[in-house]
């Protein structure tokens, strides 16, 4: 079974990466482009039935891909 | 090996991992400047020898691959720091040392990007915090401390309330400042929240600080030998 994982930074959390990314995008003529933000994008795949599988995934997001301090995560099911 | 430095026998081990690159640097100044011999001792390892003190040195270790540290705090070897830890042993975690420290959940917080994005490298000034730890004790009549940065992701962070907890249990240790141990958002290079630069543990034992200590040791390469006071505070706290 495949799943994502997606990590973000929480939003009070400061964004350098994205702040620095619209920035430059503006400079490019995207005068409209408000925010960036950047999150981190995990393609997990179990071999392990569908149930069991979501919660490893959901149980390797939580303790290991994100730091609960900072980000959030959200978990898929892809295939 | 045991030494016989000023500090009587003191078994000091250096933990090592792939990237680990301030390790050489931390053997050198403890030979040299502390007359003691530390024991190095490899991540894969299951066990500690028998320790005092403990240093989880600065560098890259796993690339800062996942985030910062995230991986090294999983290493084999990081039941026993823990354990280590939890049993009163000093700890020193400077730079991605801190960083792990983190990782592995012995002190709160976390470390991110640097709010200008930059990877920084210069000297900075420290306010040594008031607070409860050996740290504080021996080192606040000095004013200042002065030593380098060296990192892109070394902005302190953590929520209200863990920061509430840790001013109210005299967690930390030091803030950037100006010479004068003054703080403002000028002394502050990389964001971090209360200008926090170094804390330590409940118990005041376990330190993580961004700034290398080990960095300054001798006036001959410029700089102070504050790094060298903190080192020699370290080494007390493990008696």
């Amino acid at each position: 079974m495949q799943l994502e994982v997606v990590v973000s930074l929480k939003p009070e959390v400061l964004d350098t990466e994205g702040r620095a990314i619209q920035s430059t995008m503006h400079r490019l003529g995207f005068e409209s482009l408000e925010s960036v933000s950047v999150s981190k994008r995990f393609i997990l795949e179990f071999d392990e039935a569908d149930e069991l599988a979501f919660q490893k995934a959901e149980k390797l997001a939580k303790e290991h891909l994100s730091n609960p301090v900072s980000e959030t995560y959200l978990v898929r099911k892809l295939s | 090996m045991a030494n016989k430095s000023v500090f009587g026998d003191v078994r000091v081990g250096l933990l090592q991992y792939p990237g680990s690159n301030c390790d050489a640097d931390c053997l050198d100044v403890f030979a040299r400047y502390l007359d003691i011999s530390l024991i190095p001792i490899w991540h894969t390892e299951h066990a500690l020898p028998k320790l005092d003190a403990l240093i989880l040195p600065g560098g890259f270790s796993y690339g800062d691959y996942l985030r910062a540290g995230a991986l090294a705090g999983h290493a084999k070897i990081t039941p026993s720091i823990r354990e280590f830890a939890k049993a009163g042993g000093s700890v020193i975690g400077i730079c991605n040392g801190f960083q792990i420290l983190t990782e592995m959940g012995l002190l709160p917080g976390t470390l991110l990007k640097n709010a200008s994005g930059r990877f920084i490298c210069r000297q900075v000034h420290l306010n040594v915090a008031e607070g409860a730890s050996l740290y504080s004790k021996a080192l606040s009549s000095s004013g200042s401390l002065t030593m380098p940065i060296a990192h892109g992701e070394g902005r302190y962070f953590i929520d209200d309330d863990g920061l509430e907890r840790l001013r109210g249990e005299g967690q930390v240790a030091f803030r950037y400042s100006d010479e004068n141990g003054e703080l403002s958002d000028q002394t502050n290079p990389n964001g971090s929240i209360d200008h926090i630069a170094g804390i330590v543990s409940t118990n005041g034992r376990v330190l993580g600080m961004m700034p290398h200590p080990e960095r300054a040791v001798d006036t001959l390469i410029g700089g102070s030998q504050d790094g060298l006071s903190i080192l020699k505070t370290f080494l007390q706290s493990a008696q």
